[in-house]
């Protein structure tokens, strides 16, 4: 039997204000198996993002246990948990989070730097996923010369620079257009078809949900549905904002 | 690895040129003031020390004393009250080491078709010990010479190049106030005293002779001045009073009256010159490196903001796998390389400021390795001291936190 990527029990987490303890997730426990195309819905302050954040090993769960490939994050310090990140994880935003001064090769390359690569194994490595996801041309621009839709490509190039095992993607289309955004969803289907990596990715709407296979709903904090996406209903599907 | 993160340095640091280049005058003017004050006060003080050992160590200088003469007060030296036979007798002094009665006078000398006017100085050999003054050429003149009053000179540097040029002096005839004398030697160069005057251009014939032939004297024997030399540096204060008891003595001066001569230590005047170059240096360089700590904060405030400025950036870093440390590396090695750069640029200035102010001011400069790399590993040591905590501020900054900052 494969491990799986995450496995998660009984996961809490509180944000502390001046106005008291908001617990954000309660009790949440979910198991993604190497290969798994998974969507996460929920309305605002359903505790998704904290949720994927704590997933990109971002940020600390308050109680509860999180297994990454079969270690438990709760028990890794600050570096091991950077090690994580650049080599298990690989990140999408919203935002894109590209670099602004660096073009884009050295933006798709800037996690290899952190593992000691060389400059040269670097710049190969990045034109090679530029490329592929289309952009083989611009990797002299800068991220402000190209379109959204571009740039969330390179981000997504990025992502997958070291090779890994688990993609997550914040409302990667959620500052897209629907056209730039279904050629971003094919993108991550093929990924996941093709070359067997595992994503876990938020989003808004019901049709970018159904390139997924499964599908988590969470609402106040707590997963409401989990299945696949066929087999959800409507109410399950309904788009957030 | 550390390639790598010196040109993410770099690229940051490029992207805002005008800033680091403002930050860095910081460091530019620091570097450039210490290294230049530096240079002006060693040179200063090279200039004080060079004149003090060209005067000879632990020196005393007797001078006659000074008279009333129908009210008026004549200046010291004015009465003869010294002679060659006090010099004597203060040679038996065992805090003396070397004891040297000097006439001295002015006198035009000639060699063949060159003449020129000079100090001459009637004294003894024990002088050359007592200044501290070598026979370049040829040799000195002798006990004997002065008892038997011989014609015979020792010539300074300035006064052999004046009279004969190239040409070797030494057992060549020159005239003196139109007396034959004979060349024994040349001295070696002693260059400029502390108040400027040039030590060379002098000639040295034997007191003696000075006396009867040359100048001649109101008394017989009588001397200007007396040099003597302690034995040690420690032994002067003895020597002091040894030399005043002796001279009252001498002189048939009763108790509570004045002296009839003046003694004064020159190594003690030399010293609190030295000492006073000296504190000037340390001032000047103090001074300097408060602006030198002035670009260090500057340095420091500017990587706060570029810390702040740029924590976004620092949560894209570190979401994709960039630990404390690389995010503390990359804004220390920023710091470094504004201070470093800024480092030698302000050498270039120092040097060359220093080089410039020798040129026009004609101030002695002195520009040790010491002091460049002084400066150096201090402006190195405040891009580290100042970086450090920007840099460790940017690398405890929580991912999430960083990531969402807007």
């Amino acid at each position: 039997m494969v491990d799986a990527v995450i496995t998660i029990e009984n996961l809490y987490k509180d944000y502390v204000t001046e106005a008291g303890t908001v617990p954000v997730l309660k009790d949440v426990s979910i198991t993604v198996e190497p290969g798994e195309f998974v969507a996460i819905m929920g309305p605002s302050g359903s505790g998704k993002s904290t949720f994927m954040n704590i997933l990109g090993c971002l940020d600390v769960s308050t109680g509860g246990r999180y297994l990454l490939k079969g270690s438990d994050v709760n028990s890794l310090d600050r570096d091991e948990l950077a090690l994580l990140r650049n080599q298990v994880i690989g990140f999408v935003f919203q935002g894109f989070n590209l670099l602004p001064r660096a073009n884009l090769e050295d933006n798709v390359a800037l996690p290899l730097i952190y593992r000691g690569v060389k400059r040269s194994e670097r710049l190969a490595k990045s034109n090679e996923l530029l490329a592929k996801v289309g952009l083989g041309k611009y990797a002299k621009s800068r991220p402000n010369q190209i379109s959204g839709g571009q740039q969330q490509r390179v981000a997504i190039a990025r992502a997958l620079v070291n090779q890994p095992q688990l993609l997550l993607a914040d409302e990667p289309t959620g500052n897209l257009d629907t056209r730039t955004s279904k050629e971003i969803m094919a993108l991550f289907s093929h990924l996941n078809k093709s070359e067997g990596i595992t994503v876990v990715l938020i989003t808004h709407e019901p049709d970018i949900a159904m390139h997924a296979n499964r599908l988590v709903r969470l609402a106040d904090g707590k997963i409401v549905y989990d299945g696949l996406v066929q087999h959800a209903s409507a109410e399950h599907l309904e788009p957030t904002s | 690895m550390i390639l790598a993160m010196l040109n993410e340095a770099w690229v940051a640091i490029w992207a805002n040129r005008l800033r680091t280049i403002l930050t860095m005058l910081g460091m530019v003017i620091g570097v450039g003031a210490v290294i230049l004050m530096l240079a002006v006060g060693q040179g200063a003080q090279q200039q004080v020390q060079a004149s003090i050992a060209s005067m000879g160590s632990n020196l005393f200088i007797i001078l006659s004393g000074s008279t009333t003469s129908g009210g008026l007060r004549m200046g010291s030296g004015a009465t003869p009250t010294l002679t060659v036979s006090d010099a004597q007798a203060l040679e038996e002094l065992p805090t003396l080491a070397a004891v040297a009665p000097s006439s001295p006078g002015v006198a035009q000398l000639v060699y063949g078709p060159n003449n020129w006017s000079t100090s001459v100085y009637g004294t003894t050999p024990s002088y050359l010990q007592v200044r501290d003054w070598g026979v370049a050429s040829g040799s000195a003149f002798t006990d004997t010479d002065v008892r038997s009053a011989t014609r015979v000179a020792l010539l300074g540097q300035t006064v052999a190049h004046n009279l004969f040029g190239d040409e070797d002096p030494v057992n060549k005839t020159i005239r003196i106030k139109n007396s034959p004398y004979v060349v024994l030697g040349v001295l070696s160069a002693k260059g400029q005293s502390l108040d400027g005057r040039d030590q060379d251009d002098t000639v040295l014939v034997p007191v003696t002779t000075a006396q009867r032939k040359l100048f001649g004297t109101q008394f017989v024997g009588s001397v200007r001045f007396i040099m003597a030399q302690a034995i040690s540096a420690e032994a002067m204060p003895k020597a002091e009073k040894g030399i005043a008891e002796l001279l009252r003595q001498r002189h048939r001066i009763r108790e509570g009256a004045n002296d009839d001569f003046t003694v004064r230590n020159l190594t003690a005047m030399a010293n609190t010159a030295a000492e006073t170059a000296q504190v000037m240096s340390l001032m000047l360089g103090a001074i300097a490196s408060i602006s030198l700590l002035v670009g260090g904060i500057g340095i420091m405030n500017i990587m706060l903001v570029s810390v702040t400025e740029r924590t976004r950036e620092i949560g894209i870093r570190m979401a994709i796998g960039a630990r404390g440390k690389d995010i503390l590396l990359q804004f220390l090695l920023e710091a470094i390389i504004i201070s470093v750069i800024g480092c030698l640029i302000g050498v270039l200035f120092g040097v060359g400021g220093a080089l410039l102010a020798s040129k026009i001011t004609e101030m002695s400069v002195v520009i040790t390795a010491s002091s460049i790399f002084m400066a150096f590993a201090v402006a190195a040591t405040v891009g580290i001291f100042f970086g450090w905590y920007p840099a460790r501020k940017a690398s405890q900054l929580r991912p999430i936190d960083a990531l969402r900052y807007q």
